[in-house]
């Protein structure tokens, strides 16, 4: 049994042209919650499509491209993050240049609270890049456990499902609003309802489990609006998530049946 | 307001016997083999109980932990007692919280050496309650986030507990995994093991990594050569802190698919050569581990090398059975270093015995005792079955199997060759009836999928319960 040609990620012999430039920040080090996951829907999503993308690895001392489309930036334990928050902060330029042009960038737990201002953990201060307009200070005991929650984008509203696991408390100022609102779990902070961030194109959360499989509308939402940016603006063709649904529910349902 | 009333502690004998009788009560109600309930009555009665019966055991206690291995290598250090005519008390099936321990010592009237293998979150405590004769520390690996919190918060906290450990307590370490070395290797009395065959190569790290990092400068570790996960000979460039001399040091290790492996050791008795009739190279590690610990007991190296030589694998370890026709393999896979350990044995073997074809049977759980969060199969290198070109076919079951699926659609397998089907009995019968043709079935559960697996074959006469398993 073989991989099929049109499915693999690798595959880009099958492209019509248009594509998109995905930058994943830091894999080696901002990893902890299986983020490659996330970045393997996106790069499978287009593929099986028939569109290009190229997925560009950033880690630490090389300088961040401005010409991407679509900035990931995932998990990492406090150690490294504190590690990526000093490479990060010195160079972040080109990602926020692309950002205010209107590029997707998605911040997955330690990667959410780098997104905002600052990290305040019990033994150090992490800066920020300050993208979006929110603070993060950590408590000692942990938010852990199963989410269920409501996401609207582009006027549309769905329910994402996720995994959360956090030391640290968000709270969101005036320049951002809560990606989702909470049906199950503790989210930004266990107080006000609310997940996540979002400003324009630039999403925090977190969520994991990964996040983009088993809410695959979120992940097209993402690679739409990461066409438009690369001035390929494709409409996305259905795909076959049978499977991608089933365990959207099978996550849902236990949840809740858990309560 | 809530006021926690102190309850006086209950006499020592009194608590013993509530707690016995609680065994004897689970036992006739088929809750289970009584293999924790006792110990959980004995800790609330006395708290002081499990110290107390501690020390009442004359040669001493033995702790075994890391995230993977455990079992196995408590299996092999308990043979090797057992030969060498000690009367052992242990903890069996995995009872390995403190309750676990506590209710293994209810019945260690005759023993004069205790066994116990920990789980990593209960050791620091354990450690402290039982003022350990050895200790050993095996690995630490990426493991249930949702339950363990990062591995840096268990690394800090294993390494506050053994600075406080007696200096006659003998700590046997990993060397090959620098966390465990970070941990360890202060301590005042210590034997280190390791493997130094460089046909062990791997290559490079590969995708779930942790402790890759130096501990002291965070300067990322040099490696000359990696074996499992982030353990290796490592180094690092700056504060030139690296791998410590091993020693108790495999200098080949042959691998046999899953027919076993021949080992050979050097170790301070002088060299060792053992057929082992465990798979991969994790078991060339509890092997190590196995022949480090009986070293520090001064137990004879001969005796301990026959001993080591004949043992099977534990329940679920690569265990083999046959149903109707189906070579049926069981190799538990509950975090990404130990599936990926699994998938290269699976590799070997059926290159070696089934000429290229490999039918798998994955499961996958997020019970308690599996940890909730599934995220850990994307760290999985599933994609070496799929480049391989040899996966015949693939079932999938147990509540979570959707996330499976999906974790091979995106890993680039077309959908209609995954089979899902969440009951473990029917996926179970899936995965035989698919591997009827060609003869030889892999099977990879979660912890709490193996015990469902394992119910079920014990009720279908194919073995025999777990807590029989000795």
């Amino acid at each position: 049994m073989s991989p099929t040609a049109a499915g693999s990620p690798t595959c880009a012999d099958t492209t019509i042209g248009a594509g998109i430039k995905i930058c994943h920040l830091y894999p080696q080090l901002m990893n902890i919650y299986a983020d490659r996951g996330n970045i393997a829907v996106l790069r499978h999503r287009m593929a099986e499509r028939g569109l290009k993308s190229e997925v560009v690895e950033i880690g630490l001392t090389t300088p961040i491209p401005d010409d991407c489309n679509l900035y990931y930036l995932g998990g990492g334990q406090d150690r490294d993050q504190l590690a990526v928050s000093e490479d990060l902060t010195a160079k972040a330029e080109p990602l926020l240049k692309a950002a205010a042009n209107g590029a997707v960038v998605l911040g997955v737990c330690g990667g959410y609270q780098l997104l905002g201002h600052s990290y305040t953990s019990t033994k150090e201060f992490i800066a920020g890049i300050g993208l979006l307009d929110l603070e993060t200070t950590a408590d000692t005991n942990r938010l852990v456990g199963d989410v269920v929650a409501e996401v609207t984008l582009n006027g549309k509203t769905q329910i994402v499902v996720g995994y959360e696991n956090h030391a640290g408390r968000t709270h969101l100022g005036p320049g951002c609003t809560p990606l989702a609102l909470l049906q199950q779990g503790h989210g930004n902070n266990s107080n006000d309802g609310g997940e996540g961030a979002v400003s324009g194109k630039v999403l925090g959360t977190y969520l994991h489990g990964p996040l983009l499989p088993k809410n695959p509308w979120l992940a097209d939402t993402l690679l739409a609006w990461a066409l438009e940016h690369a001035r390929n603006p494709v409409k996305l063709t259905p795909l076959n998530d049978q499977l991608e649904n089933a365990a959207h529910e099978v996550a849902k349902t236990r949840t809740r049946r858990k309560k | 307001m809530i006021t926690k009333i102190k309850l006086p502690a209950v006499p020592q004998g009194l608590a013993i016997g509530a707690a016995r009788s609680a065994n004897r009560l689970s036992q006739k109600l088929k809750r289970g083999g009584g293999t924790t309930i006792g110990g959980l009555v004995l800790n609330c009665l006395r708290p002081t109980a499990t110290s107390e019966m501690s020390k009442a055991i004359s040669d001493g206690i033995i702790l075994v932990s890391g995230t993977n291995g455990k079992t196995t290598t408590a299996r092999l250090i308990r043979a090797a007692l057992n030969a060498c005519d000690f009367r052992v008390v242990a903890n069996t099936a995995g009872s390995n919280l403190e309750r676990g321990v506590s209710n293994a010592l209810l019945d260690a009237d005759k023993a004069n050496i205790a066994l116990f293998e920990v789980d990593e979150a209960a050791l620091d405590g354990l450690m402290v309650k039982t003022k350990p004769r050895v200790v050993v520390l095996h690995n630490l690996f990426r493991d249930q986030l949702d339950r363990y919190g990062e591995l840096e918060l268990l690394v800090d906290r294993w390494h506050t507990a053994i600075a406080q450990l007696p200096t006659t307590t003998t700590v046997v370490y990993n060397a090959d995994d620098p966390g465990i070395t970070y941990i360890a290797s202060k301590h005042a009395q210590t034997l280190t093991y390791g493997v130094d065959d460089p046909r062990t190569d791997r290559g490079g790290l590969p995708h779930a990594s942790d402790s890759t990092h130096c501990r002291y400068c965070d300067t990322p570790l040099t490696y000359d050569m990696v074996t499992i996960a982030h353990l290796g000979r490592w180094s690092c460039n700056k504060c030139q802190r690296q791998r410590p001399k091993t020693d108790i040091t495999a200098t080949k290790v042959d691998l046999h698919g899953l027919a076993g492996q021949r080992l050979s050791a050097i170790t301070p008795q002088g060299p060792t050569e053992i057929s082992l009739r465990l798979p991969g190279l994790h078991n060339s590690y509890n092997a190590l581990a196995a022949i480090a610990c009986t070293s520090a007991l001064e137990l004879t190296l001969s005796d301990v090398s026959t001993t080591i030589a004949k043992r099977r694998a534990a329940f679920g370890r690569a265990e083999h059975i046959k149903v109707s026709n189906v070579r049926v393999t069981t190799l538990l896979a509950k975090n990404p270093a130990g599936a990926n350990e699994n998938i290269h044995t699976i590799l070997l073997d059926s290159n070696l015995d089934l000429k290229g074809h490999i039918h798998l049977l994955l499961l996958l759980n997020n019970r308690t005792a599996d940890g909730r969060d599934v995220s850990w199969i994307w760290d999985v290198d599933y994609e070496l079955l799929l480049n391989c070109n040899r996966l015949t076919s693939l079932t999938i079951g147990g509540d979570r199997a959707y996330d499976m699926a999906l974790r091979f659609r995106y890993a680039g397998l077309d959908t209609s060759r995954i089979k899902v089907l969440m009951p473990i009995p029917a996926a179970f019968d899936a995965a035989i009836n698919s591997a009827n043709t060609h003869g030889g079935l892999y099977v990879l559960p979660t912890y709490t999928a193996l015990l469902e697996l394992q119910e079920l074959l014990t009720k279908r006469g194919l073995t025999t319960a777990f807590w029989e398993d000795t």
